[in-house]
């Protein structure tokens, strides 16, 4: 017991006196507040990819450079499905689904045989996934902007004098619903324990019945999902689709999960959280620094994190007595 | 008694190594059966070749079902339960969910399960929420024997048991193994370099050397053999 009160990690010292920071900046200025609203709902956003990336590299080792584009890939085929006809929510449960099939077929196709050639071949193989997916989506539904129907509509709250449009808060709830359906999923049920169990120690895990690759398989139609729901969420934040809707958001990502630790789920989806924040309010209360920077800036965090502290806020040594 | 595994000319490799040259052996249902053998004589790579964890070719049977075409989860979704050497714990997970991976295979409750390896393991039922990297090396092993009763297995393979563990947690492992084997009728193959421990818990025995079948027989004939009372026995 007593180690357990030594293990008090600084970082959720850190975290609470962000969130406290958060609070009182918002109760003593309403854009500060709206902007936090903002900055969580899109950090939100960024946690799930980054989650995504969090999945594909604990099932398969595999930095998966073509997340992103997998996501905008998605979001173009829920604009296929809306121009087809379906209402905005059909259209995205059928997204999540064809991601899902997506996923594992990319994952049996591509990925698997070369897994265990080398790390190079891999990152090879994402990096050409991610041009493939570009190119594909280019000449399908060429680089024009496209127009999707607002899912949570135009209504704006108004809280004291805090003036909230509801697609920040439907944006956090969409995404921190299925973060916690991906979570019970891996907690609670079987399958869960089984990918687990496939991702740590593949060949023990078949010696107990486990179906290590298609364990691994179905890791990657879950990072599938979890991309197209940033995606169809990225796109009302941005009000247009074009193919490189998801590239800024890819290296936010990759920030968020470093952050994280790149090895721990809830630390992709806090990183995420907590690069949407700061990106949000260092853009409105720092100088020199515009919009157009955000994206160097998120960068800087990426290479910083690896610089000073490559296991991440959430990485922690590993537990292992042999 | 039948024969519950038969392996007949089986001979597997390790890239460009050969590591058996045509084993053939019989494990009948019921008993305990043990592998004896000098290091580097194939007897972890014959536990192997039943599970499926290594390239093989001859034939082997069990439960008159052909195994050679299905990898590990196929032979352990037939009830075969292999306890790896090294222990094969997974460390990240709790001890609970060790347990839970041991019925991985079965369907519904195990919670009659749990209550069997409890009574073996009664220190099991209070630490199930610890990380099972953080238990000791002979908890470590317990536990992985413990997970392997879970998955209610009609043959167990052990291998190595005794590695790095106290004599008495060895003695204490080997009780277990045959008490679950008189009980309940359990089939063992068990893989020791300790032959005078080996002998004492199985009904038969097979000598590997070199990746062949040197001697066999029953736990007796082996231990009234002259070349093993010298060479493992030590007397």
């Amino acid at each position: 017991m007593t180690v357990e009160t030594f293990r008090v990690p600084p970082v959720s010292l850190l975290l609470v006196a962000g969130a406290a920071g958060l609070l009182v900046g918002s109760l003593r200025s309403s854009v500060f507040a709206e902007l936090t609203v903002q900055g969580l709902a899109l950090g939100a956003v960024y946690g799930s990819l980054a989650l995504a990336l969090v999945l594909v590299y604990r099932a398969t080792r595999v930095v998966n450079f073509a997340q992103g584009e997998l996501a905008m890939a998605t979001t173009y085929v829920a604009w296929q499905l809306i121009q087809w006809g379906l209402s905005y929510w059909e259209t995205f449960f059928a997204t999540l689904a064809i991601a899902f099939v997506l996923g594992v077929v990319l994952e049996v196709v591509l990925v698997r045989p070369v897994q265990h050639r080398s790390v190079i071949a891999a990152v090879i193989v994402t990096v050409g996934l991610f041009i493939l997916i570009d190119g594909v989506v280019n000449w399908i539904w060429g680089a024009g902007l496209k127009f999707m129907p607002s899912p949570f509509g135009t209504k704006v709250y108004h809280v004291g004098g805090v003036s909230i449009a509801r697609l920040y808060p439907g944006m956090l709830g969409v995404v921190l619903v299925s973060v916690l359906l991906v979570w019970a999923l891996f907690r609670f049920t079987k399958l869960g324990l089984g990918m687990r169990a496939a991702a740590f120690r593949p060949a023990e895990s078949a010696l107990v019945g486990v179906r290590v690759d298609w364990m691994l398989a179905i890791g990657w139609g879950l990072a599938a999902m979890l991309g197209a729901i940033a995606g169809l969420m990225t796109e009302p934040s941005q009000f247009v689709l074009q193919p490189t809707l998801m590239q800024p958001i890819l290296v936010y990502a990759f920030a968020a999960a470093v952050l994280g630790g790149l090895e721990s789920p809830a630390g992709a989806v806090v990183g995420g959280l907590a690069i949407g924040v700061s990106l949000t309010l260092v853009v409105q209360y720092v100088h020199p620094i515009t919009s157009d920077l955000q994206t160097p800036v998120a960068f800087a965090v990426l290479v910083g994190v690896l610089l000073l502290k490559p296991s991440g806020l959430f990485g922690r040594p590993e537990v292992r007595r042999v | 008694m039948t024969a519950l595994l038969e392996l007949e000319d089986v001979e597997a490799r390790y890239g460009p190594v050969h590591a058996l040259h045509g084993i053939s052996l019989t494990v009948e249902e019921g008993s305990i059966v043990a592998v004896l053998g000098p290091n580097g004589a194939g007897k972890t790579t014959t536990l192997r070749a039943i599970s499926g964890t290594v390239r093989r070719s001859g034939r082997i049977r069990f439960a008159g079902r052909p195994l050679d075409r299905l990898g590990p989860d196929g032979v352990a979704r037939l009830g075969v339960a292999h306890v790896p050497e090294g222990r094969g714990t997974f460390s990240e997970l709790t001890v609970s969910e060790n347990l839970r991976l041991g019925a991985y295979t079965r369907r519904g409750s195990i919670k009659p399960e749990l209550e069997r390896v409890f009574s073996y393991f009664p220190w099991l039922s209070e630490r199930l929420r610890q990380a099972a990297g953080t238990l000791s090396g002979g908890e470590q092993q317990m536990l992985a024997l413990a997970r392997a009763f879970v998955h209610r297995p009609r043959l167990l393979l052990l291998d190595e048991p005794s590695l790095g563990l106290a004599p008495v947690l060895v003695a204490e492992l080997f009780r277990i193994v045959r008490e679950l084997n008189e009980r309940e009728g359990l089939t063992v193959l068990v893989v020791e370099q300790n032959a005078h421990l080996a002998l004492q818990a199985a009904d038969a025995g097979y000598v590997l050397e070199a990746g062949r079948v040197a001697l066999s027989g029953t736990s007796d004939e082996l231990r009234a053999d002259d070349s093993i009372r010298r060479s493992y026995l030590g007397y």
